[in-house]
């Protein structure tokens, strides 16, 4: 994600930390295996000059975007001139009844681009697919993946750590990431599930709550960093945790709200056959909905800010970064609030629903 | 390209579902579960404390409401007790005036009767002393009456006509 704006600000620093994994590349460059990492050499002021050019032809502004928020089979940090900075991440492949676990670097050729094939499987498009069409399960740890165990890890170790003090500091103020973290916890427990679930359910979902609330900002607010993984605007991520609270939410459900989808009280009986469909569609509506908000929401807030750094390679002036890169500062901010904001509106709304699930009937 | 975005993969499906198991089980049970009851816990706790210090307050004042009521009390007391006092003190005066004035009447009483009795006394005796003092005058002028033979006579005579008389 965001290759070309983090080579933007933090391209010198990155290039100290990341030399371990550089792969030192100097091969000829030809039109095709231009790709936009290539034009990080013209945004970083101590590129060689060379080949300006070309790579300015070739530059394709919505490629580049899309290729910063899909997900990819190694972690790539930043391509200066000819050489790539990347981190090849494990494949795990089930083809033909076999279980095939190799290095992403298997797909490198001899140019270090994705284009060499292994054991009849190739990469297209970021995927991978059997030369000879079977199908493929793709279980690699992808950049996503890897970046989903970072934050598996950060989250477990951060709330791990809170526990402990709590226990330790029973009956105690808060103290340290405790009481940085307590005001959010208690803000989700009392003013999410206790005001949409109920005095009498909130505490069976709370855990859940917060888990996806915590789960959510952690890796959108992750997303933000320079090189990172676009976690949260991946759409295989939302619609696991959409369909997660589709089924605490219909799981949990009450004869009353049953009764609403199916008998909505109080309506004409005739009314029904046109009320029930579209209630029975607004069971499966809330959860996609859920969904496409925060996919869309991150990868707008991704695209906004590639946009803007692109637009300085495609008019190739100072003035234009001068206007773009104050205003991507500015929008990086708004995505840390927007970070914020999809996860809180994600939780609140899957509290909404799980509170007309398990609410009892008032009539 | 933009087609792959929308597309869903399966296998990160997969790994977000075990992943997000995972961190779910791993926190519910090792640290929501003691997060939320330590919270419960501290929030029982000052809620004790807090209803522990407006029942103090409430009986503060009840103290002091308390004390109001009996300093009032004892200052009704103080004045019924001078009142009663001074009560006191004016019949005792009374009585004792009364009492004076009756042992003085009593005294004057018993002064009026000797002085009575003493009048009395004194005229019986001065009465007394005037029927001696006659008798004795009339004894002389009897004597010397009765000193010659004819008076004597006269006398006898007279006296014994009256005793026939009888």
């Amino acid at each position: 994600m965001k290759k070309v704006y983090f080579s933007n600000i933090f391209a010198f620093l990155f290039l100290i930390s990341s030399t371990l994994f550089a792969q030192e590349h100097h091969a000829d460059s030809t039109a095709e295996h231009v790709t936009t990492e290539a034009i990080s050499t013209e945004t970083t002021a101590h590129a060689e000059g060379e080949g300006h050019g070309e790579e300015a032809e070739a530059f394709n502004p919505g490629k580049m975007m899309l290729e910063h928020i899909a997900d990819e089979h190694e972690w790539h940090f930043a391509t200066v001139g000819h050489t790539h900075y990347s981190i090849p991440l494990p494949c795990i492949v089930w083809n033909k009844g076999g279980l095939k676990l190799f290095s992403s670097n298997r797909f490198k050729d001899e140019h270090h681009e994705n284009n060499a094939s292994y054991e009849g499987l190739k990469l297209e498009e970021g995927k991978i697919i059997a030369e000879d069409g079977s199908f493929v399960l793709d279980l690699s740890i992808t950049k996503n993946v890897a970046s989903l165990l970072i934050s598996l890890v950060l989250l477990v170790s951060i709330f791990f750590t809170i526990a402990k003090s709590y226990k330790e500091r029973s009956g105690k103020a808060p103290k340290g990431l405790q009481s940085l973290f307590e005001p959010i916890i208690v803000f989700i427990r009392d003013e999410v599930a206790k005001q949409n679930i109920g005095e009498k359910h909130y505490k069976r979902f709370t855990p859940y709550l917060l888990t996806v609330f915590f789960f959510i900002w952690f890796n959108n607010m992750l997303g933000l960093l320079p090189g990172s993984a676009n976690v949260t605007g991946n759409i295989a991520i939302t619609l696991v945790l959409a369909l997660i609270a589709f089924f605490v939410t219909n799981l949990n459900g009450k004869s009353t709200y049953w009764g609403h989808i199916f008998a909505m009280p109080g309506v004409p009986k005739w009314l029904l056959i046109l009320l029930t469909p579209v209630e029975i569609i607004g069971v499966f509506m809330k959860p996609i909905s859920l969904m496409i908000r925060l996919f869309a929401n991150i990868t707008a807030g991704h695209l906004i800010l590639l946009s803007l750094i692109a637009i300085i390679f495609i008019f190739k002036s100072l003035g234009v970064a001068a206007i773009a890169v104050p205003f991507s500062v500015f929008m990086n901010l708004i995505e840390i609030l927007v970070a914020f904001l999809q996860a809180f509106i994600f939780t609140v709304l899957t509290s909404t629903y799980i509170g007309s699930a398990v609410e009892e009937g008032h009539h | 390209m933009l087609v792959s975005i929308l597309e869903p993969a399966l296998g990160l499906i997969i790994w977000q579902l075990v992943i997000f198991g995972i961190l779910f089980f791993l926190l519910a049970k090792f640290a929501w579960k003691p997060i939320m009851g330590a919270l419960q816990e501290r929030e029982a706790s000052i809620e004790d404390a807090l209803s522990l210090a407006a029942k103090t307050r409430q009986e503060i004042t009840d103290l002091k409401a308390g004390n109001e009521q009996l300093i009032a009390e004892a200052r009704a007391e103080r004045d019924r007790v001078l009142k009663e006092a001074k009560e006191a003190g004016d019949a005792m005066i009374a009585q004792a005036k009364a009492d004076a004035q009756k042992a003085g009447a009593d005294e004057i009483e018993k002064a009026r009767a000797a002085f009575n009795q003493e009048r009395a006394n004194a005229v019986a005796a001065l009465r007394k002393e005037t029927a001696t003092l006659s008798l004795e005058i009339a004894e002389k002028v009897l004597r010397n009456q009765l000193s010659d033979r004819t008076a004597q006579e006269n006398l006898v005579t007279s006296l014994l006509a009256d005793a026939k008389l009888n």
